[in-house]
């Protein structure tokens, strides 16, 4: 550091720059204090010295500022900016991967927007997510709210909720496989025994595929939701609870005028991303039907991964996947602009 | 139900949040009633675990059994264990046990995941500490898009990386799993940025004072400090990287470079009816993880309810 450090006393305000012992000791222990603040009072008070060094300074922090940054940007460009432009490009282009490539406007969203399975696949993952959010969030608010009430038993019940969370998609699907078969199933044999007759087979039965993907998901994704809801709770000071127990109010009142208010942050921030996850679902349905998944039971990503992958249809791929980002940008936007009516920051 | 007024009475520290009363739980009808609903809900989460353990040492005719049960017949040393051995001979497609099947993708996921992790909590950390205390150019600008980047679908870019790995020559190597990640974790700079926020410049500044540079002031002062977001960053990248099947099953075509989740997927497809062999490879790839889990569970599941709370 060979600025010349600008005497500006945390107390006193601005003082002389001159530079004898004293001033020097001073300016020594204020050099730390150069943050921002300094910096810009700097720029406004100190003459063209000052004026030098703080340039010098520019200069250092640029060149350790991107030195930090260095491969952290690197990867932002070449791994995510530069593919992103790619398949916006791609999504007007007719390719193969390898030979001939032609832009052809907008062929592949006419293509797309033609398409009667893609349209049908389109419906499936609304369906999927229509069902699959508020099961998820409902449920898992509930379970949050009791397991806060169990005191020593709460970290063996957490483990059972979260395990599915820490296991592959892949080693869940496989036993869901099994537990949805209706011939081997003792899913299937426990609902007959509480006595529905004739239990659907999930998987080849065109209503029940998407509810039965609902079901494995909401299993294996309840435990994430579980703890984040119960470290929104935890963050509500019991103070309010107590006062409004003093004041009379009734856990309904307590739960609508404290509790849900208060998790609104949570609430929204769970309701992005799991809406995000829930437009992408694919593994399960990979793992259960591989490549020849009935038109009933394929989402878009599904589409996205065959009509790019197997087909090598990269163009229609891109323009199917760059729908889907739009769709959860709109989606996003809205409910960040919703947020504004229901979501309370005490901050 | 006791009211809030009478927890007071309790220590702060065994204080449950809301005061809900460790002591006086037992008293309480509706508690029990609670930890009833609780113990139920837990088993019936538990379930479909329990019966991918059980079924993988169950012999092949027992799966057909009406109804069907969760303990197969006899004692534990009746069961059928060689239902593993077979479940490795039958992935190993005629290669030595030890060199291709389950134990090559163990393998491969293991180092995959290793270096991922390692790389990303360097590269992520360097990063955070750029957006968090050095005022460089532009760095409003980079973060609004690493930000933004957190909503692309990773369907979107998979495709163009596709056709670049292709260029490279990085198809159906374990390079297009690799790398990527460990340059680009937008989650994990943000993770990490909102923690080297809280640390307080001053410490920083004594540092400075006494001639540390930048650098010593991030390897032995920022990095010490970050440690237990680094645990849960570190937590989070091994799992879904261990996890990972999207990228694996686009990237991957030989079944030497596979990954566990592929193998276990591959076992599936090439040995649809038998159940019990699908159960043990099952169980082989979520063991290690739910062992891990059971043990490191506090800091998994406190690291996610801070990053939670941070982000």
């Amino acid at each position: 550091m060979t600025e010349r450090p600008q005497a500006d006393g945390e107390v006193v305000g601005v003082q002389p720059a001159a530079a004898d012992a004293v001033t020097e000791t001073l300016a020594v222990a204020n050099k730390a204090k150069a943050d921002l603040k300094l910096q810009q009072r700097v720029e406004q008070t100190a003459g063209e010295t000052h004026r030098r060094a703080l340039r010098k300074r520019r200069m250092r922090d640029n060149l350790h500022g991107y030195a930090f940054m260095a491969p952290q940007l690197v990867g932002l460009l070449a791994f995510m900016i530069g593919p992103l432009v790619f398949a916006i490009i791609l999504a007007f282009m007719k390719w193969d991967g390898f030979g001939n490539r032609t832009f052809i406007g907008f062929g592949n969203f006419e293509t797309v927007f033609q398409n009667e399975q893609y349209r049908k696949s389109a419906l499936n993952t609304l369906w999927f997510t229509a069902l699959q959010v508020p099961s998820l969030m409902v449920s898992a608010f509930l379970f949050a709210l009791l397991l806060q009430r169990t005191g020593p038993m709460k970290n063996v019940y957490r483990t059972a909720f979260f395990a599915p969370q820490v296991t592959a998609t892949v080693a869940v699907s496989v036993v869901w496989l099994w537990l949805l078969n209706p011939e081997i199933s003792p899913l299937t044999a426990g609902l007959r025994k509480l006595g529905w007759a004739a239990p659907p087979d999930w998987l080849n039965d065109p209503t029940f595929v998407i509810p039965a993907v609902v079901l494995v998901s909401v299993w294996q994704g309840l435990g994430y939701q579980v703890v984040m809801f119960m470290a929104g709770l935890e963050n509500v000071p019991s103070s309010m609870y107590e006062a409004a127990s003093i004041d009379g109010a009734s856990e309904v009142q307590k739960m609508f005028r404290i509790t849900l208010p208060l998790i609104s942050p949570t609430i929204l921030f769970l309701s992005i991303t799991s809406i995000i996850g829930s437009f992408q679902v694919f593994d399960y349905i990979y793992v259960f039907f591989d490549t020849t998944a009935p038109a009933y039971g394929r989402t878009i990503v599904y589409e996205i991964v065959q009509v790019a992958f197997r087909e090598f249809n990269f163009g229609v791929g891109a323009a199917l996947a760059l729908l889907l980002f739009i769709a959860l940008l709109l989606l996003t936007g809205l409910q960040l602009i919703a947020q504004k009516k229901w979501v309370f920051y005490t901050e | 139900m006791s009211t809030a007024v009478e927890t007071r009475t309790e220590s702060a520290v065994d204080q449950p949040v809301r005061g809900h009363r460790i002591g006086r739980s037992f008293r309480n009808p509706a508690l029990w009633i609670i930890q009833v609903l609780m113990a139920v809900a837990s088993i019936f989460m538990a379930l479909p675990f329990l019966w991918m353990l059980f079924s993988s040492v169950k012999p092949l005719d027992e799966i057909f059994q009406q109804p069907p049960k969760l303990l197969p017949q006899g004692m534990p040393w009746h069961w059928k264990w060689s239902n593993y051995t077979d479940a490795f001979d039958q992935a190993s497609a005629g290669g030595a046990w030890w060199s291709s099947g389950f134990p090559l993708a163990f393998w491969n996921s293991f180092y995959i995941a290793t270096l991922v992790t390692l790389g990303t909590l360097l590269t992520s950390s360097m990063a955070a500490y750029a957006f968090a205390r050095i005022r460089f150019f532009g760095r409003g600008f980079w973060f609004m898009l690493f930000l933004a980047t957190m909503m692309v679908p990773a369907q979107l870019t998979i495709i163009p990386l596709f056709i670049i790995m292709g260029q490279l020559k990085w198809v159906d190597t374990h390079l297009p799993l690799i790398v990527p990640p460990i340059l680009f974790n937008a989650f994990g700079v943000f993770l990490l940025r909102q923690y080297v926020r809280g640390i307080p410049v001053e410490l920083e500044e004594a540092a400075q004072i006494d001639g540390a540079s930048r650098f010593r002031i991030f390897t032995q002062m920022i990095l010490p400090l970050l440690k237990s977001p680094m645990v849960a960053l570190g937590i989070f990248t091994f799992l879904g990287q261990w996890n990972n099947f999207f990228y694996p099953l686009i990237f991957l075509n030989s079944s030497d470079k596979f990954t566990l989740p592929l193998v276990v997927n591959q076992f599936k497809g090439a040995y649809s009816s038998n159940w019990t062999g699908i159960m043990a490879a099952a169980t082989l790839s979520a063991l290690p993880l739910l062992i891990v889990f059971i043990f490191a569970q506090r800091q998994i599941v406190e690291g996610i309810a801070l990053s939670g709370s941070k982000t």
